[in-house]
């Protein structure tokens, strides 16, 4: 595509030169070096028409991305080329076809194109597209490896020796102006499953922004990360005990968030959520809905206040509640509390960096015979040493959600080691004492790999 | 029958709560000026020329600031979500932080691809585009091009021209003024660049090295020569091995001036200024770098000087 136009506006201007000078000479009777002045601006000018048509250019290919898809099903029955070499064409790559075939194939006229994609199939044809530009039609993907290597005796939640934990596949774009869409598949060693799929309104009145889809829930903060953010190789006891191991609280439903007015540059937002009510891993079951009925809700608050520009401070209240497996009559209410402190040195931000953190959850289970009342939590500080090394730590402690008496406890140690933005290689040593002086020392190392454009997370 | 009352109770009582929140917060959409938030402080500063007082603006990051590594913080949002336009450098340079904070804002108004959204490098001459296959076996880089397109006076003239045509499609009632503006800008920038060009003329042809590919533009226009980075890919921090090969680089090639940029460390810069005699200057890539360097027209101040100076004393 770029080539021919470059081509094409190359030999525009080289023509236009000599007409230009034509046009000058006679017309001004004044020495030549007013010629050249007058020659040397409309060559400028020139170039600068080239710069905005090329920029025209890369905004006309980069729209493409966020054109509604609608044009790409259409496109494969409409290609005559479709059927033989299984490849699906896109109405972009037809009608570019059809601008430069030369044995003269028939194409369908590119009337059949919904009317939102007519502007940019028109815009595709004069550059003359070919199959580069369906591409751009296509996602954002990516992949994230996380290999986890384990050594160590651990008898009440042994690991394998050597796993490979998480294959993460994100799908990622803008669906139409309205809305963007996410996806993110996660691969375990046998089995698949959709740890999120959502789309997200971002146009809606008043300043509310909605999700709808399969969503991690807003409690806390390490319920909202994907693995491959964690600071750890695992997620604390307290998260496992109470908020329903790795998968956690993650369900379909409707989220709405909005930021509330807040004095002194405090920021507030409060988010509410609805979940069909099916929450937890299979060893860590939170909610459990046995009727249509049972559905969860979940509120969050979050406040957060710039101390300085490089030390900021993150609050959070949390609230959920579900019914649980011992039955319909039976709820499980959670409250958190989540405080998180950051310092970066913006002139040194890639170098330096510090994070302290610390979530409280309390659970109430109602059960038989009576509620279980558990608390857990933990605290967390990771400091950047330099631009490629992180050390941290964290302290664990948690009741057991359905047990409160049984009381876990630990503590990890943390070294992480960055190669590149894209993959990163860390040593974690974890010690657990479980109920009844049961110990566990274990030591871990984790490779994760990241491929392709993997969308920024929320911070 | 009591629990599906409770909970549907629950969840009318949250609609309404949101939708009292909704009404209560007043919209700022129609005040008087326009409102318009910059990804970089070079955005905001050419904003400001053209705009003048009939534009609020501000930038996410500073101008000290590594442009790529911005953490989104929330603080942004309070801005973003009365935004009328939002600008940015583009080219993917804001990847890691800006879409996340576009999203959450609650602002349609600055969504990619509606009316307040403008990428500003469609206005500029974009240097370094990647030919053929690109992959990340080349560090981080810009598959678009090169995304630090600012420094060169040129490129500022087209993007403050393309901001003031945004400008005046989203206040047409003040279109007259940002044109106005905008020739008065073009103006002062043509009478600044006869002075820049002439400070630097004698220096033309000069071999330097910067760090980061944060220079090309900058090189091209005042007809400087970049012969390496520190970095030995883009986004890769300086390894012992490439740092020798580019001392026996500079020493073959006659380089006396390493630039770095602000957010960078001076150590291995300054070792290699010591093992090939070279001037290590830390030059500005935006404004806001230093205090003093206010505008756009500072900036280049500012780093002429620093060059021109460097280039004297490496004679």
């Amino acid at each position: 595509m770029r080539r021919p136009l470059c081509w094409f506006l190359g030999h525009a201007v080289l023509f236009a030169v000599p007409l230009v000078a034509q046009q000058s000479s006679p017309s001004t009777a004044s020495p030549d070096q007013a010629d050249n002045a007058a020659v040397m601006q409309k060559i400028r000018d020139l170039e600068d028409r080239v710069i905005a048509l090329e920029g025209q250019i890369r905004i006309l290919k980069s729209q493409q991305q966020s054109a509604p898809a609608t044009a790409a099903p259409t496109a494969g029955t409409a290609s005559p080329q479709g059927p033989s070499t299984g490849e699906p064409t896109t109405q972009a790559a037809g009608a570019a076809a059809q601008a430069t075939a030369p044995q003269g194939t028939p194409v369908p006229p590119a009337g059949s194109v919904p009317s939102a994609g007519e502007g940019i199939t028109q815009a595709t044809t004069l550059g003359g597209a070919g199959g580069s530009a369906a591409k751009a039609l296509n996602p954002d993907m990516s992949m994230i490896g996380d290999f986890i290597a384990g050594v160590g005796h651990n008898p009440i939640n042994p690991t394998p020796s050597l796993q490979m934990h998480e294959s993460e596949l994100g799908v990622q774009a803008i669906i139409d102006p309205y809305a963007r869409g996410d996806f993110f598949l996660s691969f375990g060693e046998e089995g698949v499953n959709l740890e999120e799929g959502y789309i997200t309104l971002t146009a809606l009145p008043a300043g509310f922004v909605a999700k709808v889809g399969k969503f991690r829930g807003a409690f806390g903060k390490v319920n909202t990360m994907h693995n491959h953010v964690l600071p750890w190789v695992d997620r604390p006891l307290v998260n496992n005990n109470l908020v329903g191991g790795e998968d956690g609280l993650n369900d379909a439903g409707i989220s709405v968030q909005r930021i509330l007015p807040a004095p002194k540059g405090i920021f507030m937002e409060l988010t509410g959520q609805l979940f069909r009510g099916d929450s937890g891993d299979q060893q860590h079951p939170l909610f459990q809905a046995s009727t249509k009925d049972d559905v969860s809700a979940l509120g969050h608050l979050r406040a957060f206040k710039d101390i300085t520009e490089s030390t900021n401070l993150d609050l959070g209240a949390s609230y959920s509640q579900g019914h649980n497996s011992a039955g319909a009559n039976f709820l499980t209410r959670l409250y958190g509390i989540d405080a998180t402190v950051r310092w970066k040195p913006l002139r040194r931000s890639i170098y330096h960096s510090f994070v302290g953190r610390g979530e409280f959850i309390w659970s109430q289970r109602q059960q038989l015979p009576f509620e279980q009342r558990a608390f857990g939590f933990y605290t967390s500080a990771d400091y950047q040493l330099g631009r490629r090394w992180f050390v941290g730590g964290r302290f664990d402690r948690s009741g057991e959600a359905e047990n409160a008496s049984l009381i876990d406890k630990g503590f990890s140690a943390v070294l992480t080691y960055w190669p590149s933005e894209f993959s990163q290689i860390r040593g974690q040593y974890r010690f657990t004492r479980y109920p009844g002086n049961i110990d566990a020392h274990e030591l871990f190392m984790q490779v994760m790999f990241s491929l392709g454009a993997h969308g920024a997370h929320p911070f | 029958m009591e629990r599906v009352m409770s909970c549907s109770r629950w969840i009318a009582g949250f609609a309404l709560a949101m939708l009292a929140l909704g009404f209560l917060s007043p919209t700022l959409a129609h005040a008087k000026k326009l409102n318009v938030m910059t990804s970089t402080t070079d955005m905001a500063a050419l904003t400001q020329e053209v705009g003048g007082d009939k534009v609020n603006v501000d930038s996410i990051a500073k101008g000290y600031q590594d442009p790529h590594f911005v953490e989104a913080k929330p603080s942004f949002l309070l801005k973003l979500r009365q935004a009328d336009l939002l600008i940015s450098v583009g080219l993917q340079l804001e990847i890691g932080w800006l879409p996340p904070l576009i999203t959450q804002s609650g602002n349609p108004r600055i969504q990619v691809g509606a009316g307040g959204y403008l990428d500003a490098s469609q206005f500029a001459q974009i240097l370094e585009i990647p030919q053929g296959t690109v992959t990340r076996a080349e560090g981080d880089v810009h598959p678009l091009g090169n995304p630090h397109y600012w420094l060169d006076p040129d490129n500022g003239r087209r993007i403050a021209k393309g901001i003031a045509g945004k400008l005046g499609d989203l206040d047409p009632g003040d279109a007259a003024y940002f044109q106005q503006r905008f020739q008065d800008f073009d103006k002062r920038l043509s009478a600044a660049e006869q002075k820049w060009d002439g400070e630097m003329k004698p220096y033309r042809g000069r071999k330097v090295v910067t760090y980061h590919r944060s220079f090309p533009n900058f090189a091209q226009h005042f007809g400087l020569d970049v012969i390496g980075y520190v970095e030995p890919r883009p986004g890769i921090p300086p390894t012992p091995s490439h740092t020798l090969e580019l001392i026996q680089l500079m020493k073959r090639e006659n380089a006396k001036v390493v630039l770095v940029e602000p957010y960078f460390d001076l150590k291995t810069p300054q070792s290699i200024g010591r093992a090939t005699g070279a001037q290590v200057i830390v030059y500005l890539p935006s404004v806001g770098g230093e205090k003093q360097v206010t505008n756009y027209f500072e900036l280049f101040d500012y780093d002429i000087n620093l060059l021109t100076k460097a280039f004297q004393a490496a004679q």
